[in-house]
């Protein structure tokens, strides 16, 4: 017999003759939070995100590159990692250059460049696929076009947010996406930028991955 | 019932000399005061994190009963999760003993020529003293959660489940850089020995063969693989190197995606008082055709260790709702006061007090079970309602009774003493007969003056006990 089989005859010999029911989860969180307005949740978001050391800037839809570039400039970074194929890396690509940032794309795999990310990429430039309000968490779904490494190797990692797109709870975000029928590779949520407090409790940020994290948060058309 | 195993004994430290060691702290006013305040801010952060009480009783109540639940279908729930994992391209191992998953971890380096294996934070690989294996295998395993570099750095073990380098000032951290990382200069400035571990690790992510991490969750019917973590190394671990392994004990398992918001939100706010982490990743395969990082193979160790003895009895399975939260610890007077070190298991603390004699036998933890107050503060701060101190009150019971011909738990019965067993079977005799109790009484109060002076450790920092000159009832007959 293999171990798994002994494990599980082991397991079997002794299970319980029944579970019970299904653990309501839905109906504790149908009374946990108020439903909150669009514009509440992108408040709440913020609040709780900028608690955990990240900053927001409220951006429009065509204003935000400008934002990004100040956030670049008064950090005297010249260079930033972009997507390739997504409209916001797009635009960067097309528009940064001019104003003396040099836009690199993520278009190769990293066994060619690994060395290079890991030392020579200040800064990187991802969308977020949505958000929480109450924990002030961004929600990453990394592909081929935005990779898992982006939103962690480079120090400063900047995201576009559109605030349309916040929920209240990660139980109200991975139920109304349809989570369970399909996650891709790496799924993520971050809140805030990477931080330890194992050296007498005392909070240190950029322990690993980014130092800063700044959220371009589209503010528009909110109901 | 199967044959109790031979138990598993930690290479790193014994089990045994825990009274000894548990005196070495409390002499030592430093690592008291060490404990103390760390315990003390833990306690608070918590306690910020549910201000609202009944909130905190209902969600509760919802932790216990999706760990109930998901441990009622434990098997069934192991093998869809292998199904489903397996069609997302990830392997999946079982491992019986701490030997077997270290095998097959070892196996998996050597199959890749691995030089080097990243470790993110896992209580699992600690359980298994994978670092031990590795290096006696030529395989670096380096950790690279700050605390447990930090310990690792010093040989020693994380003294908490959650925050390894507890006991540490930063001021022996910073000669301990000073002495072990090449280049470093003195520094106690604590965001200075960050930068520092960074700098250092990042060369390592980059460089290693292998990642390793454990699971704080795992979804059945997704077949992802949860981890929690703020520094952001759990997701370098499982994410630079070209293979990720992961480990995790057999119980970790839910089997719905939405079992997941309300535990982890018990967890992170039980362990460091955070509303969220700042890291939850979520691993549902290697890279795909296409993506451009990410590890090419990802592997599942599945490790029992004593875990489905514990499953075996209704009552002892309550230990396996555990999510890993450390507030039992946090909470605990006798942790507080004596640290993890003095445990001298993986798991310290109340809920190591009743995980370990499953992993290492009672033969080696009939000491542990007995080093509590049964002040009942683990069981109401923990996060799934384990019943801890009736756990604690039943594992005494296996450990002193009379040994059984076949005991369900290894070490059934290993403090057992004979001469105390009699003792109180004498006790009882007396306490029962109103004639024996009356004569019993009457000697023990005329001859009080033959009571030693030296009654063994009752005598090391009290007076001795001596029956009183006269009885009670002598007293109250004089009165009438």
């Amino acid at each position: 017999m293999s171990a798994r089989d002994r494990i599980l005859a082991k397991l079997r010999a002794n299970s319980p003759s029944t579970a019970g029911e299904l653990p309501d989860v839905a109906s504790w969180y149908a009374g946990h939070r108020p439903v909150e307005s669009a514009a509440d949740k992108a408040q709440r978001f913020r609040h709780f995100i900028e608690l955990a050391h990240a900053e927001v800037y409220r951006v429009s839809r065509d204003g935000w590159l400008q934002k990004l570039w100040e956030v670049l400039s008064a950090r005297h970074i010249d260079k930033l990692l972009v997507s390739r194929d997504t409209p916001h890396g797009e635009r960067a690509l097309a528009e940064l250059p001019q104003s003396g940032i040099a836009c690199q794309a993520y278009t190769q795999a990293i066994e060619s460049w690994k060395a290079e990310l890991f030392h020579h990429i200040p800064a990187s430039l991802t969308g977020a696929r949505g958000a929480i309000a109450e924990t002030g968490t961004l929600i990453l779904w990394p592909d081929e076009r935005e990779p898992r490494l982006m939103s962690l190797v480079p120090p400063l990692h900047i995201v576009l947010l559109d605030a349309s797109r916040i929920h209240n709870t990660f139980y109200e975000a991975m139920t109304t996406e349809g989570w369970q029928d399909g996650l891709p590779t790496n799924a993520l949520l971050i809140s805030g930028p990477s931080k330890t407090a194992d050296i007498q409790q005392t909070l240190a940020y950029g322990a690993h991955g980014p130092k800063e994290l700044v959220v371009l948060m589209i503010e528009e058309d909110l109901q | 019932m199967n044959a109790p195993q031979t138990p598993h004994t930690l290479h790193f430290m014994p089990s045994a000399g825990f009274r000894a060691r548990s005196k070495n702290v409390v002499e030592n006013p430093f690592l008291r005061q060490s404990f103390r305040g760390a315990m003390d801010f833990l306690m608070s952060k918590r306690a910020a994190q549910f201000p609202d009480a009944e909130e905190l009783e209902s969600l509760r109540s919802l932790g216990e009963r999706i760990r109930q639940y998901n441990l009622a279908k434990l098997p069934d729930l192991l093998l869809r999760l292998e199904d489903k994992l397996t069609g997302n391209g990830i392997q999946v191992h079982w491992a019986e003993t701490p030997e077997e998953a270290n095998e097959i971890i070892l196996g998996i380096c050597h199959k890749h020529s691995a030089k080097l294996m990243v470790k993110g934070k896992s209580m699992v690989s600690e359980e298994i003293e994978l670092n031990h294996a590795a290096e006696a295998a030529g395989v670096g395993a380096l950790e690279s959660d700050m605390g447990e570099y930090i310990v690792q750095l010093a040989n020693e073990k994380p003294s908490h489940i959650i925050m390894p380098a507890i006991h540490k000032t930063k001021e022996e951290i910073a000669s301990l850089f000073a002495e072990k990382v090449e280049g470093v200069d003195y520094t106690d400035n604590v965001d200075a020995l960050i930068q520092i571990g960074r700098t250092v690790l990042r060369q390592k992510f980059l460089e290693a063969d292998i990642g390793l991490s454990g699971v704080n969750f795992a979804v059945a019917e997704t077949g992802t693989l949860c981890l929690v973590e703020n520094e952001g190394n759990g997701r370098m671990c499982t994410t630079a190197p070209p293979v990720h392994i992961a480990i995790t004990g057999i119980e970790k398992i839910v089997e719905k995606l939405e079992h997941v918001p309300p535990l982890y939100s018990l967890l992170t706010r039980s362990a460091t008082g955070q509303n969220i982490s700042t890291y939850f990743n979520m691993i549902s395969g290697p890279r795909k055709p296409g993506e451009k990082d990410g590890p090419g193979e990802v592997h599942l160790v599945l490790l029992d260790n004593g875990r489905s003895q514990a499953y075996a009895d209704e009552q002892l399975r309550k230990t396996l709702q555990c999510i890993r939260c450390g507030a039992c610890m946090n909470h605990c007077p006798v942790y507080t006061r004596i640290g993890g070190h003095a445990y001298g298991t993986t798991y310290p603390g109340p809920i190591g007090k009743i995980v370990s004699p499953h992993m290492l036998g009672l033969e080696a933890t009939a000491g542990l079970v007995t080093a509590s107050s049964l002040c009942g503060a683990c069981g109401e701060v923990c996060p799934v309602k384990i019943p801890i101190p009736d756990l604690l009150v039943r594992l005494r019971e296996e450990a002193f009774s009379e040994p059984k011909a076949n005991p369900a738990m290894r070490g059934q019965g290993a403090g057992h003493n004979g001469l105390i067993s009699n003792i109180w079977r004498g006790w009882a005799m007396v306490y029962r007969s109103p004639t024996m109790y009356r004569a019993v009484s009457w000697l023990t109060s005329r001859f009080n003056w033959l009571t030693p002076s030296k009654q063994g450790a009752w005598t090391s920092v009290r007076v001795p006990l001596k029956p009183a000159p006269k009885r009670l009832r002598d007293m109250l007959a004089e009165r009438r």
